[in-house]
């Protein structure tokens, strides 16, 4: 197991920077997210890492030792892809064992017997051991190829979208037991994903980036309470959260098109603003706030409420059991407290 | 405006079923979704109401009249795909008109109606552009609206938004349903998506397997499933369903862990369980209360925040684990012990040979 150090990375492709300038300390023992929409950086920064891509400035540091002149087998990393590369005519033991039989490694059979089933009770597909991968579900699959990085003990574990190609339900679960996994192997794993849930659920730390570009570090908590731009704002929380366009007038934020209007949060707030609102923050039943339902999308478990204001409309979330009538007049609340702003260039207001 | 009507309508493909005997009412102005997984019949019901599938047997009605033979152009119906199907040559105002031309109206209609719906769909701006140069979002919407415009009695809608991205989705989803609601046209949609199923409809078809599982409001389908399959495919994480063993009000669960069956369900245990006493219990995460006085016990397996709030996972003695939706600061070390109890309300019961939900009449 390994802390990793990117320095000052930048990777072009060509023209296009693919990376720039990009530095991130993943400690020892951590789950970390990149976590970007196609063609943030992400991949490339997995692949530099494992040593698959050479960097054009910068450096790779692992637990200090600068990694940039190893080949990518003595790094000592395990790629999990997306598409798993399974030899289909394999058992499951075998498939498990084979980066062990490596001549290379000269593993006793004996301890490769033994890492394997360790293995294969950690991802609970001891029952399928006998079975050749051929025969196994996608979610199966997917936690061989993840067994077959595990046995190998690797200083690092990189996982580029593992989970995207399975269906939501086998999704869901693993992306729980990969989690309890990652704790109770302390392994350090770099995770990439597009999938806002995947990060929030699983990462001790995420880092968001877009288009090459890192906009933030920060603990699952950190992004969804204090995105530093509305981009990061927008990428996390499902439904999405409000983002509205205000103007400074006489002490109080006014959101355009709407009778709403909140306090300035600080002295020197800007003429005009972007206002962000997560759905859970806006509360219908009481408060100071006047607007008509206009939509409901009932979830069963909580139910997204459309609340136009003027011509604006506020989307609430509301626990399931909750009725509203289609068309009725609702005052609400803002939560004060967990209210966002953001310059109009998308940066938050310190 | 149609209401459709499907009796006994089923599909073979060869000697196996594509769709097993079909009966339903839709609605006049109501918004269907059929909902399952890929294979199960969703889209070629779709396709045999839409007429563009021949059915094997049975009759479908629109305003009761029998249109079972009937060609597709014949059934006052429009179709909207996941894919586009937008003719790139052209632009988004030439793309919405044409249904209206091959209808042989006037130009200044034409000009008027295209018009109307470009306002209600919020694409007046792009009216001149190509396709090609359109997000998904709005070439989604140009193909709404050349299907609206032509205002058909129903629509047809085979995973429209599946080929969008999720933030798109999302905003598209309420938009059609606001569309729905102001235009009042007879839809059935069809998605794998059980969010985007629960968001639009009015009432939801559930296939597993060519068969029609249960067909129910959002919220029936979400509390009272009607068996293992729907409780499992609806909400995510689906409902926990735990393996017990029922004797005189009790359900011995796994883990030495003892369940006291709330008194108004007993009397329906006592009659309709096998003899066994097998038993499978039934709840969702939001009806975990963690307390310490709590009748079960278990240890953390993983807990997780997922924005607005958390869910915590809990591992109970046969391994099986236990979802818990919980507020958003709570967070618990993996191993650590924890008590809970059931919302009496929110527990169900299923039959585990049957796998059919016990229904409480009282």
């Amino acid at each position: 197991m390994s802390d990793i150090r990117l320095e000052n990375i930048t990777k072009r492709f060509g023209d296009s920077v693919a990376l720039d300038d990009i530095s991130i300390q993943i400690k020892d023992r951590e789950f970390f997210v990149l976590l970007g929409p196609t063609g943030a950086g992400k991949t490339t920064t997995l692949r530099v890492i494992a040593g698959l891509e050479k960097q054009n400035k910068g450096s790779v540091y692992f637990d200090g030792q600068n990694v940039n002149s190893l080949m990518p087998a003595d790094r000592d990393t395990a790629f999990v892809f997306q598409q798993y590369s399974l030899y289909p005519s394999m058992s499951v033991y075998d498939n498990l064992a084979f980066p062990l039989r490596s001549p290379l490694r000269k593993t006793p059979e004996d301890e490769i017997r033994k890492r394997v089933l360790e293995a294969a009770e950690k991802l609970r597909i001891m029952h399928l051991i006998e079975r050749k991968t051929a025969k196994l579900s996608g979610g199966e699959m997917q936690r061989v190829s993840i067994g077959r990085a595990i046995v190998r003990n690797p200083r690092i574990f990189l996982m580029d979208e593992p989970l995207s190609n399975l269906d939501a339900k086998l999704r869901e679960s693993l992306r729980v037991e990969l989690k309890h996994l990652q704790k109770t192997q302390g392994s350090t794993t770099l995770f990439v994903t597009h999938d806002q849930i995947e990060a929030l659920t699983m990462a001790d730390r995420i880092a968001v980036l877009d288009a090459g570009k890192l906009l933030q570090i920060g603990t699952p908590h950190d992004i969804y309470d204090r995105p530093a731009t509305t981009f990061v704002a927008q990428l996390v929380g499902t439904p999405k959260i409000n983002l509205l366009n205000a103007r400074r007038e006489n002490g109080s934020l006014n959101i355009v098109q709407s009778t709403l209007s909140v306090p300035t949060p600080m002295n020197e707030t800007p003429e005009e603003v972007l206002i962000g609102i997560r759905p859970e923050d806006v509360k219908p039943g009481s408060g100071q706030y006047r607007g008509q339902l206009v939509l409901t999308e009932p979830l069963g478990v909580e139910t997204i409420l459309h609340i136009k204001s003027g011509e604006q409309i506020l989307t609430s979330v509301v626990p399931g059991t909750a009725t509203y009538r289609l068309g009725e007049e609702l005052p609400f609340a803002l939560e004060r407290e967990r209210l966002h702003f953001f310059h109009m260039d998308g940066v938050r207001l310190s | 405006m149609a209401t459709i009507e499907l009796h006994n309508v089923e599909k073979k493909f060869g000697e196996s079923f594509a769709v097993k005997p079909l009966n339903m009412k839709i609605n006049n102005g109501e918004f269907i979704v059929f909902l399952g997984p890929s294979g199960c019949g969703k889209t070629t019901t779709l396709r045999m109401i839409s007429g563009l599938e021949a059915v094997t047997s049975g009759n479908i009605l629109f305003n009761g009249r029998d249109v079972t033979w009937l060609h597709p152009s014949q059934r006052d119906i429009a179709f909207v795909f996941q894919f586009f199907a937008l003719y790139s040559h052209m632009t988004a105002r030439e793309n919405i008109s044409f249904p209206l031309q091959a209808q042989g109206l006037n130009k200044s209609d034409i000009k008027q109606q295209v018009a109307s719906v470009a306002k209600l769909l919020k694409i007046d701006h792009i009216l001149d552009m190509r396709p090609g140069s359109l997000s998904g979002g709005d070439q989604q919407r140009v193909a709404l609206a050349r299907s609206l415009v032509r205002k058909p009695a129903a629509f047809l809608m085979d995973e429209p938004l599946g080929a969008l991205d999720a933030e798109f989705r999302e905003s598209m989803r309420a938009e059609i349903k606001q569309l729905h609601i102001d235009q009042g046209a007879t839809t059935v949609y069809v998605t794998h998506d059980q969010v985007e199923a629960m968001a639009m409809a009015d009432r939801i078809v559930i296939m597993s397997n060519a068969v029609v599982q249960q067909i129910g409001s959002p919220a029936e389908v979400y509390h009272n499933p009607s068996n293992l399959f729907v409780a499992r495919f609806i909400g995510s994480p689906g409902m926990n369903l735990v393996n017990g063993e029922y004797r005189q009000g009790m359900i011995n669960l796994p883990g030495d862990n003892q369940y006291r069956v709330p008194d108004r369900w007993r009397s329906r245990l006592d009659k309709d369980l096998p003899s066994s006493g097998k038993v499978i219990v039934g709840f969702r995460p939001e009806a975990v209360r963690v307390t310490q006085e709590g009748q079960m016990r278990a240890n953390v397996y993983a807990s997780d925040l997922h924005g607005g709030y958390s869910m915590l996972h809990f591992e109970v003695a046969d391994g099986s684990i236990i979802h818990a939706r919980a507020g958003r600061g709570l967070d618990y070390a993996i191993g650590t012990p924890v008590r809970f109890d059931i919302e009496p309300d929110m527990v169900r019961f299923f039959n585990p040979e049957t796998e059919a939900a016990m229904v409480n009449r009282e």
